[in-house]
């Protein structure tokens, strides 16, 4: 259906207004159901046995003693998931993860797996589950894996991307380059050139909820899977192409999902349910402790980054260049792309160049986290501009605004761009109270910018009217951030009427047609998207239904504020039907009413925020205490505020503890030390201020309403932001990020000796 | 797993002494129970001893305070006479853990569970708390210093339990404080910690006791610490001395919570901190 996909201006009853969202009251009194809040008859507990080494070939797993424990159903080894990925290197990838063949890449890497009757049961089943390993030498520094003396992970991996293509296998899995220009001639042309290297530890989402599904597998070859997910239709087509299974018999339906931030678009213990489950022929409930969520999902690339830029006097950036290595865990992935194409995304740079290397060590399978590989490339991009400003002599803002990227600007990997928020966030962020507020002792204060991609993909959505004028709105897009509440908006804004008039909810993978992930910050934009395009669609059957009722021709009726109006000749003075009159009759006038769209929404629009952050600084301890924040944002068209708010405050808390604690930390044994919230310190309440925000909305050209994805940007800037303003503290720049207390401190240390 | 609920000290010291499979004492269980959980311990017994009478209370009398091996922190923060006499035993107890936890966790618990990092043992030490320990023959007071042998070992022998802690009334003009470092404002584990008391004279510190904790595989007094303060009036060339005797007593390890170097600097950093404020708690004008 040829829906009109461009952005016109008008003025909305619904949209941009503050509603609760559908899910509130079950989430506050606790009756929300989350992944472990699912339960079947004749369930069984399922639990999976970990690698305590860190790189060690498997020579044998004996099952026989645990199996013959009274209780134990099931046990299961890679030898129960068999390859049946045809070639596909990446879905291969996926399957090795969740269960080693033959080698354990990374201390957590799941070896086994069990299900039993109950918890202790499945507890002892694990510890009599023997595996005999060969210890193998093992690398988890990024840097130390790119040495021609580090053990090579995997034989098959040539690095892509160069020439001529290497003889020998490496830890490298593939070098990218972006940009445009020469930067010969920009080092040239510059009166100043700074150049540094920068290092940012690897880190977890935190999402509190962990992992946990409930699998069920018939031996007729249907199957059932409740899931926390980003993305149900998407881990149902992996699963399928997993375990055997046809797509349209695996009926996958997404829970209440407690925070996923990309964590949740990559299967792990999903397919190892689903074969406990077949292989014991009843359901299997699967729960990940929290330090099986740290040491075998989700985290995000470490990494080294070489940043060197050049400007002139008069601020004008000449030359940029970035060297960056990023790892992905113990198999290849794109991040380091990915930090190609963001770092320097925020500027008109008529010389850039960037460079990616994308590395394996033994460490968990790298997945998305919330604007993946740009936070890294922004902290090193964004400190080695303030150096620049300093030395050049202008304030960081205005260094900022005089290189800023505006609507015509080539994007450092291709494309020009449209209208885009970024200068407008920078002239904001200039204008704003914060930047005049007076800092006390040993406070200091940053500015720094971020850049992430919003992306489009697959939709469909129904719209169901009720008999009594109530709408059901049928959404396959999970809600992470609180897009029912949206996306009801949305339909009650095009029918016309009001918000509680109008109930979202997610369907199962049986009921809608494929949607894609709620990642790339689409949902609001590309479900969004549909979520119009189906209520256009309904609103003509109610203008026929009305036309049908009157008894006049279908054109000559308009839709509007919620009711249907005869125009023209001879009919004007009919009364206007409302939705409630039209749907109340439909039983008559041809059935229920309802509105569809499939889409795949291109035109996704781009994200730009600053943020600026006040910090105080302990001199005597190296202790950061953030004292202010602030985030700016451009959202295209904030349709449910509060929730806009919501992800801006939330990326930058999640960028804040990045820049200040989280790290994961890695034996000399290469073990994760750390894997649980007290030694892996996302920030308490306590530790943050209140963050506070500011909606900028410069229209998407290419959205009906403008809306641009608001989810990710915000976290790309804090790293930055807080390295900025200890610098602007302390006189001490920070080049390693967390920029923890003993680092902080050695740092001030390092410049008071050196004088 | 067997769950009891005795009626005395002395009826929880025989249950665990003749246990012969894995026994635990349940208190405030905020230790016992992570263990659980965690798969660490697969206890065979566990004694509960909130039911003991008098065990939730705490007794002033001329002498000083008795708290109850299962008074929770909570209680303590709430308790006036604690607060006014050693407000850095309180202060040290409050700090563990969170709001929920302080509704459960003890100082009995907290120096048996023997981590180096105990937040409360340091605070106890200088404030001269003493714990009472119960076994199935005999009853014996034990200072709290000599408790702790090594990280997750204490003096307690099979069977024995600590009924309460002791801690005495404080001589006039005396103040403590704890302080202790951690990344985050809350909810986590002291990197380092320093406890001091200090008794003035005429504004000059007359009598001082220094502990530290996470600095060593269990809390360290710190004599030449006190040196230090006495006789001063805590100018700048004694709390130098004093950072410089703590960091010189510090034994670390690097772990993921700090390094060597981290926290014997921090340890002095700290210790100057705490002692100005036990100063001025004590009276002393600074």
């Amino acid at each position: 259906m040829g829906h009109e996909q461009k952005y016109v201006d008008k003025k909305y009853e619904v949209v941009g207004t503050r509603f609760n969202r559908p899910d509130g009251i079950d989430k506050v009194t606790g009756k929300a159901r989350y992944g472990a809040d699912a339960s079947a008859p004749g369930q069984l507990v399922g639990r999976v046995l970990r690698s305590p080494h860190a790189h060690a070939q498997i020579v044998k797993i004996n099952t026989a003693k645990a199996e013959k424990l009274p209780g134990v159903k099931s046990i299961v080894t890679s030898a129960d998931l068999p390859d049946l990925t045809g070639g596909d290197q990446g879905l291969a990838d996926i399957l090795e993860n969740c269960l080693a063949r033959g080698r354990a890449l990374y201390d957590g890497h799941a070896i086994a797996a069990v299900a039993a009757v109950d918890e202790q049961t499945a507890a002892k089943a694990l510890k009599l589950i023997e595996v005999k390993y060969k210890k193998l030498p093992h690398v988890t520094d990024v840097d130390e894996a790119m040495s021609e003396s580090a053990p090579v992970i995997h034989d098959r991996i040539f690095t892509r991307g160069v020439e001529p293509k290497p003889s020998k296998p490496s830890n490298i899995a593939a070098r990218t380059q972006m940009g445009y220009g020469d930067v010969d001639v920009g080092f040239a042309e510059a009166d100043v050139i700074i150049e540094k290297t920068y290092k940012t530890e690897q880190t977890h989402q935190g999402y509190i909820e962990p992992h946990a599904c409930l699998a069920s597998v018939n031996p007729d070859g249907s199957a059932e899977l409740w899931v926390t997910t980003q993305g149900h239709f998407v881990f149902r087509n992996v699963c399928a192409s997993l375990l055997g299974l046809d797509i349209a018999k695996l009926k996958v339906t997404s829970s209440e999902i407690g925070g996923g931030f990309g964590g949740k678009t990559h299967v792990w213990g999903e397919p190892v349910a689903l074969a406990l489950s077949r292989k014991a022929n009843r359901p299997v409930k699967m729960v990940m402790g929290r330090d099986e969520v740290f040491r075998g999902t989700g985290p995000t690339s470490s990494t080294s980054i070489d940043v060197k830029m050049g400007a002139k006097k008069d601020g004008t950036i000449t030359a940029a260049v970035a060297e960056m290595r990023y790892q992905g865990g113990a198999f290849p992935g794109n991040w380091a792309m990915l930090a190609c194409m963001t770092a320097f995304a925020c500027y008109d740079i008529k010389n850039n160049k960037s460079v990616g290397w994308d590395v394996v060590v033994n460490r968990p399978k790298v997945a998305a986290y919330r604007a993946p590989s740009a936070p890294m490339a922004a902290f090193a991009v964004e400190s080695t501009i303030d150096l620049l400003a300093k030395e050049v002599g202008i304030s960081p803002i205005d260094m900022r605004l005089k290189n800023v990227a505006r609507e015509g600007t080539q994007a450092p990997y291709g494309p020009t761009y449209g209208p885009i928020g970024i200068e407008h966030t920078l002239k904001a962020v200039k204008d704003h109270p914060h930047m005049r507020a007076k800092l006390k002792k040993n406070q200091g204060r940053g500015v720094a910018c971020g850049f992430w991609f919003n992306i489009g993909g697959q939709t469909c959505t129904d719209l169901n009217i009720s008999v009594d004028g109530t709408v059901n709105l049928t959404l396959g897009t999970v809600d992470v951030g609180g897009s029912r509440s949206s996306m009801a908006m949305i339909a009650a804004e095009e029918l016309g009427i009001p918000y509680d008039q109008v109930r979202a909810n997610i369907a199962d993978t049986t009921s809608l047609g494929h949607n894609d992930m709620t990642e790339g910050s689409r949902g609001t934009f590309s479900s969004g998207m549909a979520t119009i395009f189906a209520a256009r669609d309904a609103i003509s059957v109610l203008k026929q239904r009305a036309a049908q009722m009157w008894g006049v021709p279908e054109e000559d009726v308009i839709w509007e504020n919620g009711q249907a109006i005869a125009t023209g000749e001879g009919h004007g003075n009919l009364p206007a039907l409302t939705l409630q009159e039209i749907a109340a009759k439909s039983g008559r006038t041809g059935g229920p009413i309802a509105g569809h769209n499939e889409v795949v929404a291109d035109g996704a629009g781009m994200g730009f925020a600053s943020h600026i952050c006040d910090v105080e600084v302990d001199p005597e301890t190296g202790r950061s205490s953030i004292v202010r924040y602030t985030v700016v944002q451009d959202a295209g068209k904030a349709i449910n505020p509060d929730y806009v708010e919501g992800q801006f405050q939330g990326g930058a808390t999640q960028g804040i503890g990045w820049a200040l604690n989280e790290e994961y930390i890695y034996g000399d044994d290469g073990c994760l030390q750390n894997p649980g919230f007290l030694d892996y310190r996302i920030p308490v309440c306590s530790d943050l201020p209140f963050i506070d925000t500011k909606i900028l909305e410069v229209p998407n050209p290419l959205h009906p309403y403008g809306v641009r994805g608001v989810g990710e940007t915000s976290i790309v800037p804090p790293l930055a932001a807080v390295g900025n303003a200890i610098a602007n503290a302390t006189g001490v720049r920070m080049t390693h990020a967390p920029m923890s207390p003993p680092r902080v401190l050695a740092a001030i240390d390092a410049q008071e000796n050196a004088g | 797993m067997r769950y009891a609920t005795p009626a005395s000290a002395k009826e929880a010291a025989g249950l665990l002494s003749k246990e012969k499979g894995a026994a635990f004492l349940l208190a405030g269980g905020t230790d016992l129970l992570v263990k659980l959980k965690m798969g660490m311990v697969e206890p065979d017994l566990v004694v509960d001893i909130k039911r003991i009478p008098k065990i939730n209370e705490i007794q002033t009398s001329a002498k000083g305070f008795t708290i109850g091996a299962a008074v929770s922190g909570a209680v303590i923060g709430e308790h006036k006479g604690l607060n006014a006499a050693w407000p850095g035993v309180v202060e040290a107890a409050n700090l563990i853990g969170s709001d929920q936890i302080q509704g459960r966790a003890t100082l009995a618990g907290n120096l048996c569970n023997a981590s180096p990092a105990a937040d409360s043992v340091p605070a106890m030490i200088v404030a001269g708390a003493k714990a009472v320990i119960v076994g199935p023959n005999k009853k014996r007071t034990v200072p709290v210093e000599k408790v702790v042998e090594g990280p997750g070992k204490t003096c307690l022998t099979k069977g024995e339990v600590i009924e309460a802690i002791v801690l005495p009334k404080p001589e006039p003009r005396t103040g403590d404080a704890y302080m202790r470092f951690i990344p985050r404002t809350e909810m986590d584990i002291a990197v380092v910690g320093v406890a001091i008391s200090l008794k003035l004279e005429r504004g000059v510190v007359k009598k001082a006791k220094v502990a530290l904790g996470a600095v060593a595989p269990t809390a360290v007094v710190v004599p030449a610490a006190a040196r230090a303060l006495v006789g001063s009036k805590l100018d700048d060339a004694s709390l130098e001395k004093l950072a410089a005797a703590c960091s010189a007593a510090c034994n670390p390890i690097d772990d993921k919570r700090g390094t060597v170097e981290y926290r014997t600097r921090v340890a002095g950093v700290l210790a100057k901190r705490a002692a100005k404020l036990a100063f001025q708690r004590a009276g002393g004008a600074l």
